[in-house]
């Protein structure tokens, strides 16, 4: 389950790691810090994730990579019973969940403290990160108090 | 008056065997889709001028090349997943409206069990490519979201929770899909039962979806002809006419957890277009072929085509309101749960056999209007009211 796997074994690490494309680089290299950034539009003030070249809201092309606070809430998920990759399979059942932060922003991550039996909508959440890899560091989320 | 509104017509209709293992390439399955189309229609191969191909198989190229199109004066492609056969439609309509092509083959199918099976990936990196490749590598991939019962899941629960749809609701979709199939000839599941203890019993996908709220995998393909009213009068079977087309995208269309709503989708955007292109309400409609690759998807496209406000769909789908002889029968054939999944060309195909009266034991009385949809990528739309 995925909240058995927060503390990933580094050198078994099976599962596939994110592909490093474009903006993706500084996304998780923020990670591997430990800080949550996401882009803000530093004309009006816009935060966005997933990153994109332009602010939707404005049409700038300034952006800036401002650091969330981390908290946030459950705003959906879907507990994977069939893996669609065989890389999973060990893994089920787990939640694949999307977290709404504070800032606005929503991604998708995995809890690593919440079974998937006691999910719902608006459980107080903060992130976790999880460095699986030398290189690699995944932001998860666990409970905090409301 | 929309300038597309009755001006093109569905004249022929084809499919090719529906199979766990088809033993051929898709563009043959589609080739013989395709011929049996242009047999229903009356028409030569080379009748056909225009070629709206589909999002993966072959090109419109090799379609041409194989059935002797010498001048093809329309190729085109949409890539919208499942929503590409009625959009595919939409562009039919346009070029045959405009005068760029006269008659316009629009095929699409595929060996979805025996070539590209979802449920049964062989490892890398999930099956999406296009405009979602991106979204779903950097940011799902290593959460192991990869699959559309996945990302369709995560709309679901949101839904679910927040307006306490049943799971019942969900299976009286399944339920009755299973029903129409048993009484159509070339569906899949034509010898099947399903009750609504099967359905809540089955094993769970992805939660909040059980084995029964997921499409077939199967081989198949379709393929539909449309051409010009003047021209459909010469025909062997009677037109049946495109009278409001539209298609739409959520925004983002790219990802999912950043829509601002999560329940606004493509058809959101496109049901006022082609309700007001057709000039028709949702009251008007005799049938549903509602894209169904997964149970609570078929219940977003409702509250998105208005047919019920939001968060009521549990108290619209009702089975004397989706079943056949109720009063909006929906997937009369059996849809991609129970028929076949063919991109819901199928869909089509099934709306235009309605119109035109030819669905025996399954035939919806007194069929006038109907409406079909599609439904694809992360939630883009299409919709088709049809009209005999």
């Amino acid at each position: 389950m995925a909240f058995e796997t927060g503390r990933s074994d580094k050198r078994e690490y099976k599962l596939p790691l994110p592909k490093m494309i474009g903006p993706a680089v500084e996304f998780y290299g923020f990670c591997k810090q430990h800080e949550l950034r996401f882009q803000r539009c530093v004309e009006c003030g816009t935060w966005r994730h997933i990153p994109r070249d332009m602010c939707a809201h404005c049409g700038s092309f300034k952006t800036e990579w401002a650091k969330s606070s981390g908290r946030g809430t459950l705003f959906s998920w879907t507990t994977i019973a069939q893996p669609m990759l065989p890389q999973f399979a060990p893994l089920v059942p787990y939640a694949a969940v999307i977290v709404e932060l504070e800032e606005g922003p929503r991604m998708v991550t995995w809890l690593v403290d919440v079974p998937p039996d006691k999910l719902e909508l608006g459980i107080p959440l903060e992130v976790a990160f999880d460095d699986v890899t030398p290189e690699v560091t995944l932001p998860k989320f666990r409970r905090r108090s409301p | 008056m929309n300038p597309l509104k009755d001006k093109s017509c569905i004249v022929g209709v084809g499919e090719s065997a529906f199979t766990r293992g088809s033993g051929k390439t898709e563009l043959q399955l589609m080739l013989d889709a395709s011929v049996a189309a242009l047999a229903d229609a009356g028409l030569k191969p080379h009748d056909i001028d225009g070629i709206v191909g589909p999002p993966i198989g072959a090109p419109a190229e090799h379609f041409a090349a194989n059935l002797g199109i010498e001048n093809l004066r329309y190729a085109a492609s949409v890539h919208m997943g499942g929503a590409s056969p009625v959009v595919a439609l939409q562009s039919a309509a346009m070029a045959v409206a405009c005068g760029i092509a006269k008659t316009v083959l629009v095929p699409c199918g595929w060996n979805g069990y025996s070539s590209m099976r979802v449920s049964q990936p062989r490892g890398g990196s999930g099956n999406a490519g296009g405009p979602l490749a991106g979204t779903i590598g950097s940011y799902y991939l290593p959460y192991g979201a990869v699959a559309p019962v996945q990302w369709y899941s995560w709309l679901a629960t949101r839904h679910m929770k927040m307006y306490g749809t049943p799971f019942e609701t969900m299976g009286t979709l399944a339920v009755a899909s299973r029903k129409h199939a048993h009484l159509n000839p070339n569906a899949f599941m034509r010898d099947r039962p399903l009750t609504m203890d099967d359905y809540l019993k089955a094993r769970w996908v992805s939660y909040p979806f059980r084995l029964f709220d997921c499409c077939l995998e199967t081989d198949a393909a379709g393929a539909v002809i449309v051409t010009s009213p003047e021209r459909a009068r010469d025909l062997r079977k009677p037109p049946v006419y495109i009278s409001g087309i539209a298609e739409g995208h959520p925004y983002p269309a790219d990802d999912i957890p950043s829509r601002p709503d999560p329940f606004v989708i493509g058809l959101t955007f496109a049901a006022p277009e082609a309700f007001r292109m057709a000039e028709v309400t949702p009251a008007d409609i005799d049938f549903a072929e509602i894209y169904d690759c997964f149970s609570y998807v078929v219940l977003l496209q409702i509250e998105a085509m208005g047919f019920c406000k939001r968060g009521e769909v549990k108290d619209f789908v009702t089975r004397d309101r989706v079943e056949l002889g109720g009063t909006m029968p929906v997937n009369t054939h059996g849809g991609l749960h129970s028929e076949a999944h063919v991109w819901g060309i199928n869909h089509i195909v099934e709306g235009t056999r309605q119109l035109r009266r030819e669905c025996g034991e399954r035939q919806v009385k007194d069929a006038e209007v109907g409406v079909v949809t599609g439904w694809g990528d992360f939630g883009d739309g299409g919709l088709a009211i049809l009209r005999r």
